[in-house]
């Protein structure tokens, strides 16, 4: 038997060499990690705007010399639908922005379930001829199980779907999954966001039709009722009011 | 000795399979199986983890006081499955973000702690490493075996290309919505160990 001396002496020498190799990996990997997450979300940007193919492989520095050629980052104050002036949209990080308190506050009670609202948010502008072409908004809300993070394209009348990708969910592959699946994105392009001002694009059980058939109707995925429900929450609750909705009627003019 | 390694190295593939024949790991297997690409990924995963559990704990076995043994495994076991974690999300970020919390739920993974308590325990490094090599490879297999068949019949996929032409596409297969699905995983499972039951009827059990 071993005196408890040393069984504590053993159980700190452990502690802290596994102490030691979890946080140098951590600290060492961490660069290449935030790396490859600017890189994945720069790669949704230009997907949603149509810059990038989905099976397209291309080196990662082309994702940025291409993001950097044709999307400027902007930061808009939420409430107000200006952009913010004093904040270096580079650096700006909506997600952290979210969390802080000094930078976001409760959402008030939405059907996309976003417990808590920056007052300041990312908005992408597609340039095509030094002019907007497309404005690409962050999105999120709860699907089934998780929730989705994705990206909105609007074209310059900000009423007119471009596109829209999700970046990160954990619905179950192959039903709720399926949010992921090119021919059902393709089926939002063209689409009309709002009527009579209000938010109204929303997915349904039935076969939609054409754009000009069912303009603001998304024909839903079998066997995910439910994560296709929290995608018309999501969509309509940052197009509205507390989302972006300020921001689009200055940009509709 | 080279014969004996081989049989510690091979043995779990189908004589002691971890999965068909000890039953462990069962919760991990039914989840990453959808695709064969995350299979593959994590079964080196469990590979790595098994080993270099095996070879750490099997290397500090004499000094281990056996009062806190399992709990030294196990934190050996959660820093060697967070290492792994992150060297994922650094090399191979579109994988990892697949497969999610399974990756970190590798520790509550009863291979890994089972061949440590049980193998390592009393075996020396070298042995143990082989064991852990082995018994990640055994589980591996089903992995892979369960997510071929769910992705082919699935999804029509294999590795993400095209196999079967789908229906929804103009083709002729209809996807099985079932194999998309956890509990198919259980069939398959079932089946694999049916399958290997006929063929070493000695792992059959007694009533």
């Amino acid at each position: 038997m071993h005196s408890n001396a040393y069984t504590f002496g053993f159980a700190a020498i452990v502690c802290a060499i596994c102490g030691i190799i979890v946080a140098g990996s951590a600290v060492s990997l961490k660069d290449r990690q935030d790396a490859n997450v600017r890189l994945d979300k720069q790669k949704k940007v230009l997907s949603v705007a149509g810059l990038l193919k989905a099976d397209e492989d291309i080196t990662p520095e082309e994702v940025q010399k291409r993001f950097a050629d044709n999307i400027e980052v902007k930061v808009v104050d939420l409430k107000s639908g200006a952009y913010a002036k004093d904040v270096d949209s580079a650096t700006f990080d909506q997600q952290k922005a979210a969390k802080d308190p000094a930078t976001s506050a409760v959402a008030p009670k939405n059907d996309a379930k976003v417990l808590r609202l920056p007052t300041m948010a990312t908005v992408y502008h597609v340039k095509k001829a030094g002019k907007v072409a497309l404005h690409v908004l962050p999105v999120e809300g709860k699907g089934l199980w998780s929730t989705l993070y994705g990206f909105l394209a609007l074209e310059q009348d900000g009423n007119t779907i471009a596109g829209l990708t999700f970046y990160q969910h954990g619905e179950t592959p192959g039903l709720g999954g399926e949010v992921d699946n090119a021919k059902w994105k393709a089926l939002w392009k063209g689409r009309k966001a709002f009527k009579d001002g209000k938010p109204f694009i929303k997915v349904i059980k039935v076969h939609t039709g054409s754009v000009t058939e069912a303009p603001y109707e998304i024909d839903g995925l079998s066997g995910a009722t439910l994560t296709a429900r929290g995608v018309t929450n999501l969509i309509q609750f940052w197009l509205g009011e507390n989302g972006f909705g300020p921001y689009l009627t200055k940009v509709k003019g | 000795m080279a014969a004996k390694t081989k049989e510690i190295l091979l043995d779990p593939l189908f004589t002691n399979n971890p999965i068909a024949l000890q039953v462990l790991g069962i919760c991990s297997a039914l989840a990453v199986t959808t695709k064969m690409e995350t299979s593959m990924v994590m079964a080196l995963a469990v590979i790595a983890v098994t080993a270099l559990s095996n070879l750490s704990v099997s290397a500090i076995r004499n000094y281990i006081p056996s009062s806190i043994r399992i709990i030294v495994q196990l934190t050996i076991i959660a820093s060697l499955v967070i290492v792994t974690d992150q060297v994922l999300k650094a090399f191979m970020f579109d994988v990892s973000k697949q497969l999610s919390v399974f990756v970190g739920l590798i520790i509550t993974n009863c291979i890994v702690m089972g061949r440590a308590e049980a193998f390592a325990m009393q075996n020396p490094p070298g042995a143990s490493l082989i064991d852990g090599i082995g018994n990640g490879m055994g589980y591996g297999l089903v992995l892979l075996v369960v997510g071929f068949f769910r992705e082919l019949f699935g999804s029509g996929r294999l590795f993400g290309a095209q196999v079967f032409s789908l229906a929804t596409e103009g083709g002729w297969y209809t996807p099985n919505g079932l194999m998309v699905l956890a509990p198919s995983a259980f069939f398959l499972i079932g089946v694999f160990i049916w399958v290997l039951r006929i063929y070493k009827p000695d792992q059959v059990e007694e009533n």
